[in-house]
């Protein structure tokens, strides 16, 4: 059982989260009641098999889907009965998100996709975001594009996104996943050192023991439930 | 607010940068529009400026806003008709219409009097002989007023000392004079062609009948000769080319929109994550469109002018041609049309926008940014096609039974529009059974790959079958005219030179003159009649071998011609037949006495009825018809000299003998010039096909290297690739040619049998013509050619790090 939180230090609060996808092959079941609290400033580490749950979590806690059941409270905001429009706001102005596949606009370079989320949150600081290309390794590529990006450095471009406008809650989905190892590990340090440096709370979803060890706390997803 | 306008110039910034790095789509996405638009909005122009002119005309005249008294079955209107009236008390004004021939060009002459037509409708426009000198105006030679372009047509010509002022508000290829310089012009004598009457008549005043018998009252806009309600069949022929080549476009636009759509799909999913809401996505991306629109469709109009005043010169001689309706060849700003083509530009991007704006709006946040399925013909979209065309085909009978033009259009476009739906299906089933029979892995892979390549080229493959389906149909409808036309002409001037003489007196002596000198003379006079309630004109001919042989009937009574010499019968011509109802045997009234029909001839081109009966039956119920005009047989060689002979022995003017050849050439230029506008229209069509089938084969190719690069990997050189994509491309083109090749000439026989007996009230025969088939043929691989030459060379030249880069992508 845990311990009753200081809610003035949770981020995120989930209370018997349930989901289930409805295929044409029948139902789904993938959470089957989670409980969990993501506190200011920690670092979470979700790890679990191939569809024990992990990135479904994830994308509840971004409010990017919607729960079946249970309670979900991020940044003060109830997802169970906030609006599209409450949500689009949480994620613009709370959460920074890292994908997998990084999901950089290709249209834009790397100066813009950079302060992307920043602006669009209209806490865009030039300062903050030159000291995070500098500290990202990008400070060479700003008027590049994700095409002519390697793999990670595209998802150090994607970090940089999500930290630009200093969000209190972090959502990394297998943020190396796409990279091999040696540049997964600078990635993954980086990721972590600036996340910490900023104060912010980090859920990370990843397959990788290493990665999850560096994190404050891991929790273990088995068949929808928290093990 | 600031912030949300921010947010709202970032998210259309980074949705609108998908087109800074695909300039080509987003001039595909505005060509598209730019050319549904121009096409539209030109055609728009042109009928603008065509019923403009019909409006001037019937405000100038007095013809369009005032009842009119009109000679019942050819009886006489005279001057002393008009007197008679006036002295009744009835508010009236005498008009005087007919053409004059001016050189090469025939200008309409209207004769008014400018004193009692004030009377007729207070406070309208006082028109010409009241604005200036009336002394003038009235007194011979007399003035005459015209717009500019009909001025400079009459310079030069022998109008008798008439001095011609210049009246910008003048209907086009209109001379305005006083109504007894117009008698004199025309040589008409005391008589009258109408009486233009007040709407309200005072207390009082005797009925008609009681002051002069014989005449009618028709109201405005009632008659057949009114030119906006005949040429009504025109313009909506116009339109509905017009509609068809902005639907073509469309097919450009909603390529392009929905390439877009499917390529941002991952772009939206990232701003939705990042906050942006669906709301704003989804008005975004509208607001984006209705610029493009806003933007296209303003240089659509500007194109548009452009084509309305190429065209329409050629719309001008087609309704004079076809109608007898006067129209200015040159083209004015009308805010209607422009307003019509950035409100269709608008709509049309709507349409082409709807589909892939509902996607999104339906589209789950979390799902993938899935690989073009807008390229994929879905089993259950071509099923949904073939039902929906279905649906068109048993409402095509239901269009036909409604009856009317607008009845005969829509029949068209159910079934134009049900072949476009039934195109993708019927390639897919070819291309299922070709896959049977493919031998080898490369044909295999082949076969396989164009089946796949089908939904995304399926709406420009359905845009090029549609433009050649239309040039088909309408060539072959053209052609059908031309065919009977010119075999008509032969029949219908089959003497050998036509004479017209100044006066009866000449006319007599040339007569007498010719009698020694030719086989036989062959007087044709002819008199205005109202037949059927309609003005037309009763035609006196000879009785002579030349009409027994040669006449174009369509259908006859054992010994008409001796009927008809015996004056125990007459012809009427078809488009009076058919808008009667008339049948042979069935009477028709006529001055002088009611007559049977013994037959019915082919009248092409002539938008009114008319009767033909016996030269002495027609002596002795028109008197004092001019007797000026007259047919000459002669051995076909031997007309040359003769008619040099006879222009020396009476000093005839140029064009008052006129030789087989010449007429029929000077009616065939006519004929052509006609149709000139469909012509430009077809070419037009035609190009934006080709350009549609361009845009689907370059969005195409930007998103299947996935499909081509393992093949490239497996041995096939890039320039091999290339030219089976070129070879593709043609097959393809020439199977949607095969199959527009059936749905042309269905659309022929719906313009012959349907559409064109609304319109003219004539029916013509149909003739397929192999050489038009073969030169469309020819045009649709040219313009596949054009369209995938291209693409293949982009795919040659393709540089291997680019196919290598598939790989890497998927990793």
């Amino acid at each position: 059982m845990n311990a009753v939180p200081d809610l003035r230090d949770v981020v995120a609060s989930a209370r018997g989260l349930e989901k289930t996808y409805r295929t044409p092959g029948g139902d789904v079941p993938v959470l089957r009641g989670v409980d969990l609290t993501i506190r200011r400033g920690e670092s979470v580490a979700i790890t679990g098999e191939s569809g024990s749950g992990k990135s479904t979590l994830l994308h509840l806690v971004g409010g990017l889907d919607a729960a079946d059941a249970g309670a979900l409270n991020v940044l003060g905001v109830d997802l169970g009965t906030a609006t599209d429009r409450e949500r689009a706001a949480l994620r613009r102005g709370g959460i920074g998100m890292i994908f997998q596949q990084f999901n950089l606009i290709p249209s834009l370079d790397v100066r813009a996709n950079l302060a992307f989320q920043a602006r669009l949150a209209d806490r865009h600081d030039p300062g903050h975001a030159a000291a995070l290309a500098e500290g990202l390794g990008l400070g060479a590529l700003l008027d590049r594009y994700p095409e002519q990006l390697s793999g990670g450095q595209q998802q150090r471009v994607a970090i940089g996104r999500a930290l630009a406008g200093n969000p209190p809650l972090v959502l990394a989905d297998e943020p190396t996943g796409n990279l091999d190892e040696a540049t997964g590990d600078a990635v993954a340090d980086l990721m972590l050192a600036l996340v910490r440096r900023q104060g912010s709370a980090l859920v990370l979803v990843t397959h990788s023991p290493r990665l999850a060890a560096l994190c404050d706390r891991q929790v273990h997803l088995r068949a929808g439930r928290l093990a | 607010m600031n912030a949300r306008l921010q947010r709202w110039r970032l998210v259309l910034g980074a949705l609108m940068s998908h087109w800074r790095r695909r300039p080509l789509q987003l001039a595909m996405l505005l060509a598209g529009l730019m050319l549904a638009t121009t096409l539209w909005s030109g055609v728009q122009a042109v009928n603008a400026e065509a019923r403009a002119s019909y409006a001037i005309a019937a405000d100038r005249l007095g013809t369009g806003a005032l009842p009119r008294i009109e000679p019942a079955g050819g009886a006489r209107l005279t001057t002393a008709d008009f007197v008679a009236l006036r002295r009744a008390g009835w508010m009236v004004s005498p008009l005087v219409e007919g053409r004059l021939r001016a050189g090469a060009a025939r200008v309409s002459v209207l004769g008014i009097d400018p004193v009692t037509r004030i009377g007729l409708a207070p406070g309208g426009p006082a028109g010409p002989g009241t604005e200036g000198d009336l002394g003038a105006f009235i007194t011979p030679p007399g003035l005459g007023y015209a717009a500019p372009d009909t001025a400079a047509t009459l310079a030069g010509a022998d109008l008798g000392g008439l001095r011609i002022v210049i009246d910008e508000d003048a209907p086009a290829n209109t001379l305005i004079v006083d109504v007894g310089i117009a008698q004199a012009l025309l040589g008409m004598g005391d008589r009258l062609t109408a009486l233009a009457a007040s709407a309200g008549q005072p207390d009082g005043v005797p009925p008609l009948e009681r002051v002069v018998p014989g005449l009618i009252r028709t109201d405005p806009q009632g008659g057949a000769a009114d030119p906006a309600a005949l040429t009504d069949s025109f313009h909506l022929n116009l339109t509905a080319f017009a509609l068809l080549s902005f639907i073509v476009g469309l097919f450009i636009t909603q390529s392009a929109v929905g390439l877009a759509f499917e390529q941002r799909r991952g772009v939206l999913r990232t701003l939705r994550a990042l906050g942006a809401t669906r709301g704003e996505a989804l008005g975004l991306m509208a607001a984006e469109l209705a610029v493009a629109a806003l933007v296209a469709g303003a240089a659509g109009i500007v194109l548009g002018w452009a084509m309305a005043a190429a065209l329409m010169p050629g719309v001008a001689a087609t309704l004079s041609g076809l109608y007898g309706a006067d129209v200015a060849g040159s083209l004015q700003f009308r805010p209607g049309w422009v307003l019509s083509g950035i409100g269709m530009a608008l709509a049309g991007t709507a349409l082409a926008g709807a589909r892939g704006l509902a996607q999104t709006a339906r589209m789950p946040l979390l799902a993938a940014g899935m690989a073009a399925p807008w390229a994929q013909a879905t089993r259950r979209g071509l099923r949904l096609q073939a039902a929906g065309a279905v649906a068109l085909v048993l409402a095509l009978p239901l269009c036909l039974a409604w009856g009317g033009l607008v009845g005969g259009f829509a029949a068209l476009a159910c079934g134009l529009l049900a072949a476009a739906l039934l195109l993708p299906v019927v390639l897919d089933a070819v291309l299922r059974l070709a896959s049977r029979g493919a031998r080898g892995v490369l044909t295999g892979w082949f076969v396989a790959d164009t089946r796949q390549q089908l939904g995304g080229l399926s709406l420009a493959l359905m845009a090029l079958m549609l433009a050649l389906a239309a040039n088909i149909g309408v060539g072959t409808m053209v052609g059908s005219f031309r065919g009977t036309f010119t075999g008509w002409l032969d029949q219908r001037l089959s003497a050998e030179l036509y004479v017209t003489a100044r006066s009866e007196d000449e006319g007599r002596r040339i007569r007498e003159w010719l009698g020694p000198r030719s086989d036989a003379i062959l007087p044709i006079w002819n008199a205005e009649a109202t037949l059927e309630g309609q003005p037309g004109r009763i035609y006196g001919v000879a009785d002579d071998p030349t009409y027994r042989e040669n006449w174009p009937l369509l259908a006859g009574a054992p010994g008409l011609w001796d009927s008809l010499a015996a004056g125990r019968a007459v012809l009427v011509n078809e488009q009076l037949s058919r808008r009667a109802s008339l049948r042979i045997g069935d009477r028709i009234d006529l001055p002088g006495g009611a007559m049977p029909i013994a037959g019915v001839y082919s009248d092409y081109g002539n938008p009114s009825p008319q009767v033909m009966m016996g030269l002495d039956e027609f002596s002795r119920r028109f008197p004092d018809a001019p007797r000026l005009y007259q047919a000459v047989r002669v051995a076909p060689d031997r007309a040359g000299s003769l008619a040099a002979e006879l222009a020396d022995a009476f000093d005839l003017p140029a064009g008052a003998i006129v030789d087989q050849a010449q007429a029929r050439r000077v009616s065939l230029q006519i004929f052509d010039r006609t149709f000139a506008v469909t012509a430009a229209l077809n070419v037009l069509t035609l190009a934006v096909a080709g350009v549609a089938l361009l845009t689907g084969l370059l969005t195409l190719a930007s998103i299947r290297l996935p499909q081509l690069a393992p093949v490239w990997a497996a041995g096939i050189p890039r320039a091999r690739l290339a030219r089976l994509d070129l070879l593709r491309t043609l097959l393809l083109a020439a199977a949607t040619g095969a199959y527009a090749v059936p749905v042309g000439l269905g659309l022929a026989w719906m313009l012959l049998a349907v559409v064109n007996v609304e319109a003219f009230g004539w029916r013509l025969p149909m003739q397929v013509s192999v050489p038009l088939l073969a030169r469309l043929a020819l045009a649709a691989l040219l313009t596949a050619l054009a369209a995938g030459a291209l693409p293949a060379l982009r795919l040659a030249r393709i540089t291997p790090g680019r196919l290598l880069r598939v790989f890497a992508d998927e990793r």
